[in-house]
C-alpha cells in the first residue's frame, strides 16, 4: 500500500519498526500533492525544504535510538490561520497575503515539540469566514469525492487535503463550524474542543469566544493523536482552561454500553434531505444496536443559534480585523492621508464577505442598536447554553447531523449569502455554548459523504471520542478513499 | 448673571510596574523607539493579551486611596475607534463595571475644605506616539513609537464637583500627592505620566441643573490646566452674556497663544462601540486581598499633615507644604528620627533645602545634604557653636562638597566666638571708629545699634555671636 493513503498510528508503527523513514514518508506525501493538487487545490504553501529537514531530524533520532513522540515524522497540514514563525501566514485574504509572522503559534511550538512534519498551508475562506473555502482570495479548493463541488468551510483546505492524502492529518479552526462541516462534506474526522481546551494564541482571530483550533484526521484515533499533541492550558491565552490533559487515546474503547445518548429534536430542521436525515437516525440506530440508550431531547432556542452568532461572531470580527490598515503589518493601498490609506488597504485588501461581517458587526455595536442586537444576542446565547446544561443533566452525550445537506456545487451559493448561512445551523450552538463536537462519516448520498455530529459536554471529549470510535470501528467508512474526480 | 463654574476632570496616570499591562515589555521611560515592543503590544495577527496583575494590585491600591468601593466583579470592554498610535484599532478599557468607583478626595482652598467625589477609577491600556517629520500638518509622513503602547494607565474620573480652575489646581495637586505617597506613578507631566482632559461648564448661580459643557484637551501642565479653565469661564460667560449658547464640543488648549480652540463638535464625537473584551476573563477580587492591601496603605497626605500639627505643633501651612509631596514629608520625619526640633527642621527644610533644590532642580530624593546631616547643622546652631549666618554659609558649603556641617566648620575656622573678652577688643574698635552711629544710639535712635553690631560682625568674619555682640555694645554706650 502507497504510505501516503496511511494513517497516523499506522505510519507511526512502521517508522519504529524502520521500515520505512520519516523522509520517505514526506516525500510520498509530496509525490502525492504533486500528482493531485492541481485537482484539489488544498494549499495556499508548501514548506518542502523546511519539512524534509525536520523528517531527516527524526530519522538521526530513530537511528540513534533516540525515543520519538507519537506524532514524530508524521506529514500534516496547518489552516493557513496558524501562525508559523518565518512562513507565510495569509489568512486566505489578500491583506495578509505577505504576512510572515515572527511568532509561533503555541499549537505550532507543540506540533514542533512532538517533531511532527509540516507539509504546507492549507486554504480556507478569507479570514475562517465561509462554509465552501470559495472566500478565498488565492483558489478554490475542491472536494475530493466530487471536484465539482465544494469541501465546505472555512477549513475547507485541511479537509480535503485529509481526505485527498495530501496530508495525514491538519489543523482546522472552528467558529461556527468551520473543522466539523468540511470534514462531514470530505468524508473525514474533524474535533472541534471545547472553548479553552486548544490555546489560541497564534490563530489569527475571527470571532474570539468562539473560535477554536482542533484536528481533521482520517479517523478517530488520529484525531486523538493529534488531540493530545495540542491540547492544554496555555498561559498565553487568558481563556485557556486551566486543567489536566487527558491521554485522549485512553478513551478509544470500543465500548458504549450504558452511554446515553440525547437527540435534540430542533437539530433536524425543515428542508434537511432525507437521505441525511436516515443516515444520522441509522447511525443512532446502529449506537443503540451497540448498547448505547438513546432519548429525544429538547432545546427550545435552537432556532435563535444562527442569528446570535452572526451578531456575536461578525461583532467580535469587527473589531479583530479593525488592526489591517496597512500602518504595520499587510496590504498598504495607496492614500493621500492616513484616513484614504486606510480605506484604501481595507477595500482592496479584505473581500466581500469579510466586508460584509465588518460591516454587519459594526451596526450590531453601534450606538442605538447595541441593545438590539449585541446586547440581546448575549442573553439569547445564554439561553443557549443553558440548553446544553438542562440537556446534559439527562444524557451523556448528544447525536444530530452536521449540516442539512451533503456538499453543494460549487457557485451554486455564493450569491446567496443567506443560504450559504443556514449551512451552519447545526453546528454554530456548539461554538455559542463552548462545548466539543466531532464530526465523522456514517454514510453516503449519491457517493457524497454524510456526516454525523456527536456532542459532548464541556472538557466530554473523551466520551465523545470513545462513542465515535465505537461507531467507525463498526463501519468501514473511514477506509474507503475519494476518488478525486467528477461524480 | 452671575454664573457657577461647574468643572469634573478625567485623569490618565501611568502607572510605575516594570512590565506593561498585556505583555511582559519594559515601560521603561526614554528607550530607543521600538524597543520595547513584542508581538503582543504591536497588535499583530494572532496574538492575544495576559493581564498582568500587578496593574491590578496598584488600581486597587489607588482606589482605596481615594476612599473608593473596589467593585468584587469587574471586566475589561474593547473601545474600538481608528488612530494610527493604536495599533489594534482599539483599545482595551474597562467600561460598566470598572475596579473602582464612589470615591472622594478634600482640598483646601483659601482654608476651606472641599470634598470633590470620584466617580470611578478604570485599568486601560496607553497607546503609542506618533512622531512627524517637521510640523504636523505639513509634514509628509509620520511614524510610529510603540514603545509606550500598553503601558497601563488608571483613568481616574471626578464628578463635577469643581467649582473653579483653583480648585481644579487643588485638586490635581491632591491627587498627585496621593498617587506618589502610594506608589502607584511618578505623575510627571512633562513626561506624560499624568494627563488631565476637563469638562467644563456654566450655570446660572443657584441652578442644580447642568449647563452645556465642553471638553478641554492637551492640558499638559497644572498650570494649563489653569489657565485653559480660566480662559473657558470667561469665554463661556462672554458666550452666555451675549445670549448666545454654549456649543457642545471638544476643545483643544493652544499653550502658545493662551486660548482654547474648537477640535471637534457633538455630532463628530466618536462611537466607541464598547463590548466586552472576549480575549480577557472578568477579573473577580478577594476581600481578604483587598482588605490585605488597605492594611498595608502608607500615611496618606491628610493624615500626615494632622500629625504634623497636632504632635509637632507645625503651622497649617507649613505642615500642608511639608506633606504635598511624600518624598518631603518624608525627608521631614527622616529629620525628627535623627533628632532635630519639628520647628526647626520645617524651617529648614522649607528655606534653605527648599530653596536649594529648585535653583538645581533636584529632586528631594537626591537631595545632596541628607535629613541626618542637616540635623548635624541645626545642632551646631543650637549649641551656638556657629551663628545662624554662619549656618547659611556650612549649609551652601554642605550642598556643593557634600562634607558634613563639623567637618566644613573645623577646616574653615567657622566656630562662633561667645567668649566676651574676644569680643570686647572689636566693639571698643567699633565703637571708637563710629561716633556718629554712637551719638544716635545715645540721642534714642535705637536703630543705630544695627549699624554697628553689622560692623562688629564684618570685622569677626561673622563668627562673633550676635546676642552677645549686642548686650556688649549697650553696656559700653
Ligand atoms: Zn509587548
Amino acid at each position: 500500500m502507497e504510505l501516503y493513503k496511511l494513517s497516523a498510528h499506522e505510519l507511526r508503527k512502521k517508522l519504529q519498526a524502520k521500515e520505512v523513514s520519516a523522509v520517505e514518508v514526506a516525500e510520498a506525501v509530496y509525490n502525492r500533492v504533486d500528482a493531485v493538487e492541481d485537482t484539489v487545490q488544498a494549499y495556499i504553501s508548501l514548506t518542502r525544504e523546511a519539512a524534509l529537514a525536520e523528517a531527516r531530524r527524526v530519522d538521526e533520532k530513530i537511528k540513534t535510538g533516540q525515543a520519538i513522540l507519537p506524532l514524530a515524522g508524521i506529514p500534516g497540514a496547518l489552516k493557513d490561520n496558524i501562525c508559523v514563525k518565518g512562513t507565510r501566514t495569509t489568512c486566505g485574504s489578500k491583506i495578509l497575503a505577505n504576512y510572515v509572522p515572527p511568532y509561533d503559534a503555541t499549537v505550532t511550538r507543540k506540533l514542533a515539540e512532538q517533531d511532527t512534519v509540516i507539509i504546507g498551508k492549507a486554504n480556507l475562506d478569507e479570514f475562517a469566514m465561509g462554509s465552501s473555502t470559495e472566500n478565498s482570495a488565492f483558489k478554490v479548493s475542491r472536494n475530493p469525492w466530487d471536484t465539482d463541488t465544494v469541501p465546505g468551510g472555512s477549513s475547507g483546505g485541511s479537509a480535503a487535503a485529509v481526505a485527498a492524502a495530501e496530508a495525514v492529518w491538519a489543523l482546522g479552526s472552528d467558529t461556527g463550524g468551520s473543522i466539523r462541516l468540511p470534514a462531514a462534506f470530505c468524508g473525514v474526522v474533524g474535533l472541534k474542543p471545547t472553548y479553552g481546551r486548544v490555546s489560541r494564541y497564534g490563530l489569527v482571530a475571527y470571532a474570539s469566544s468562539l473560535d477554536q483550533i482542533g484536528p481533521i484526521t482520517r479517523d478517530v484515533t488520529d484525531c486523538a493523536l493529534v488531540m493530545n499533541a495540542i491540547a492544554g492550558y496555555d498561559p498565553l491565552d487568558s481563556t485557556s482552561i486551566n486543567a489536566p490533559t487527558p491521554d485522549y487515546t485512553k478513551a478509544l474503547v470500543p465500548d458504549i454500553r450504558g452511554l446515553k445518548i440525547g437527540l435534540p429534536k430542533e437539530y433536524f430542521v425543515a428542508g434537511m434531505d432525507p437521505e441525511v436525515e436516515r443516515a444520522v437516525y441509522a447511525a443512532i440506530e446502529q449506537l443503540k444496536a451497540l448498547g448505547a440508550e438513546y432519548k429525544e431531547v429538547s432545546m427550545p432556542h435552537t432556532e435563535y443559534a444562527l442569528a446570535t452568532y452572526y451578531m456575536v461572531a461578525t461583532a467580535e470580527a469587527s473589531s479583530n480585523l479593525a488592526r489591517y490598515v496597512g500602518v504595520g503589518f499587510g496590504y498598504r493601498g495607496e492614500g493621500s492621508d492616513i484616513i484614504a490609506m486606510s480605506k484604501k488597504s481595507r477595500t482592496e485588501g479584505f473581500g466581500e464577505e469579510v466586508r460584509r461581517r465588518i460591516m454587519l458587526g459594526n451596526y450590531a455595536l453601534s450606538s442605538g442598536y447595541y441593545d438590539a442586537y449585541y446586547l440581546k444576542a448575549l442573553k439569547v446565547r445564554t439561553l443557549i447554553k443553558r440548553d446544553f446544561d438542562k440537556a446534559f443533566e439527562d444524557v451523556d452525550v448528544l447525536a444530530a447531523p452536521i449540516a442539512p445537506t451533503t456538499a453543494f456545487k460549487i457557485g451554486e451559493k455564493v450569491d446567496d449569502p443567506l443560504a450559504m448561512y443556514l449551512q451552519d445551523v447545526c453546528t454554530v450552538p456548539v461554538n455559542l455554548a463552548g462545548v466539543p463536537a466531532i464530526s465523522l462519516p456514517c454514510g453516503f448520498k449519491d457517493h457524497m459523504p454524510i456526516g454525523l455530529q456527536i456532542i459532548g459536554k464541556p472538557l466530554g471529549e473523551e466520551t465523545i471520542l470513545r462513542a465515535a470510535y465505537a461507531f467507525e470501528q463498526n463501519n468501514d467508512y473511514y477506509k474507503r478513499l475519494a476518488p478525486l474526480g467528477r461524480a | 448673571m452671575a454664573y457657577e463654574v461647574v468643572i469634573g476632570l478625567e485623569v490618565h496616570t501611568e502607572l510605575k510596574t516594570e512590565s506593561k499591562i498585556f505583555c511582559g515589555c519594559s515601560t521603561k521611560f526614554g528607550a530607543d523607539q521600538n524597543t520595547n515592543v513584542c508581538p503582543v503590544c504591536l497588535g499583530l495577527p494572532g496574538v492575544l493579551p495576559v493581564f498582568n496583575t500587578k496593574v491590578l494590585e496598584f488600581a486597587v491600591r489607588t482606589g482605596l486611596a481615594l476612599n473608593c468601593e473596589i467593585l468584587p466583579f469587574s471586566k475589561f470592554d474593547r473601545k474600538n475607534y481608528y488612530y494610527p498610535d493604536l495599533p489594534k484599532n482599539f483599545q482595551t478599557s474597562q467600561y460598566d463595571l470598572p475596579i473602582a468607583v464612589n470615591g472622594y478626595l478634600d482640598i483646601e482652598v483659601n482654608g476651606e475644605t472641599r470634598r470633590i467625589n470620584i466617580t470611578r477609577v478604570h485599568m486601560e491600556e496607553d497607546a503609542g506616539k506618533l512622531v512627524h517629520a517637521g510640523s504636523i500638518t505639513k509634514s509628509e509622513y509620520a511614524l510610529v513609537d510603540y514603545n509606550r503602547t500598553g503601558v497601563p494607565l488608571l483613568e481616574i474620573v471626578s464628578e463635577p464637583d469643581i467649582r473653579s480652575a483653583d480648585e481644579a489646581k487643588a485638586y490635581l495637586e491632591k491627587l498627585k500627592a496621593i498617587l506618589q505617597y502610594i506608589d502607584v506613578s511618578d505623575c510627571k507631566m512633562e513626561e506624560g505620566s499624568l494627563r488631565c482632559d476637563a469638562n467644563i461648564s456654566l450655570r446660572p448661580a443657584g441652578a442644580t441643573y447642568l449647563g452645556t459643557k465642553s471638553e478641554l484637551k492637551n492640558l499638559n501642565s497644572f498650570k494649563a490646566v489653569q489657565r485653559g479653565l480660566e480662559y473657558e469661564v470667561l469665554r463661556q460667560t462672554e458666550v452666555l452674556e451675549e445670549g448666545g449658547k454654549v456649543v457642545q464640543e471638544t476643545r483643544t488648549w493652544d499653550e502658545g497663544r493662551g486660548i482654547t480652540a474648537s477640535m471637534r463638535s457633538k455630532e463628530q464625537a466618536h462611537d466607541y462601540r464598547y463590548f466586552p473584551e472576549p480575549d480577557l476573563v472578568p477579573i473577580v477580587v478577594d476581600p481578604v486581598w483587598i482588605e490585605d492591601i488597605r492594611k498595608k496603605l502608607p500615611e496618606l497626605p491628610d493624615a500626615r499633615r494632622a500629625r504634623l500639627i497636632n504632635d509637632h505643633n507645625l503651622s497649617s501651612y507649613d505642615a500642608g507644604m511639608i506633606t504635598s509631596s511624600r518624598a518631603m514629608a518624608d525627608y521631614f520625619d527622616n529629620t525628627l528620627k535623627a533628632g532635630a526640633d519639628a520647628k526647626t527642621a520645617a524651617n529648614w527644610l522649607m528655606g534653605e533645602v527648599s530653596k536649594h533644590l529648585n535653583l538645581s532642580n533636584c529632586e528631594v530624593e537626591d537631595c545632596p545634604v541628607t535629613p541626618e546631616k542637616l540635623v548635624e547643622l541645626t545642632k551646631l546652631l543650637d549649641k551656638g557653636t556657629i551663628s545662624g549666618k554662619i549656618a547659611k554659609t556650612v549649609f551652601e558649603e554642605m550642598w556643593s562638597s557634600g562634607k558634613d556641617a563639623a567637618t566644613i566648620v573645623k577646616e574653615q575656622g567657622l566656630v562662633q566666638i561667645s567668649d566676651e573678652g574676644a569680643i570686647i577688643a572689636v566693639i571698643e574698635a567699633v565703637i571708637a571708629a563710629n561716633p556718629q552711629s554712637v551719638a544716635d544710639f545715645q540721642a534714642g535712635k535705637d536703630r543705630a545699634i544695627g549699624f554697628l553690631v553689622g560692623q562688629v560682625m564684618k570685622q569677626t568674619k561673622g563668627r562673633a555671636n550676635p546676642e552677645v555682640v549686642n548686650k556688649l555694645l549697650r553696656e559700653r554706650m
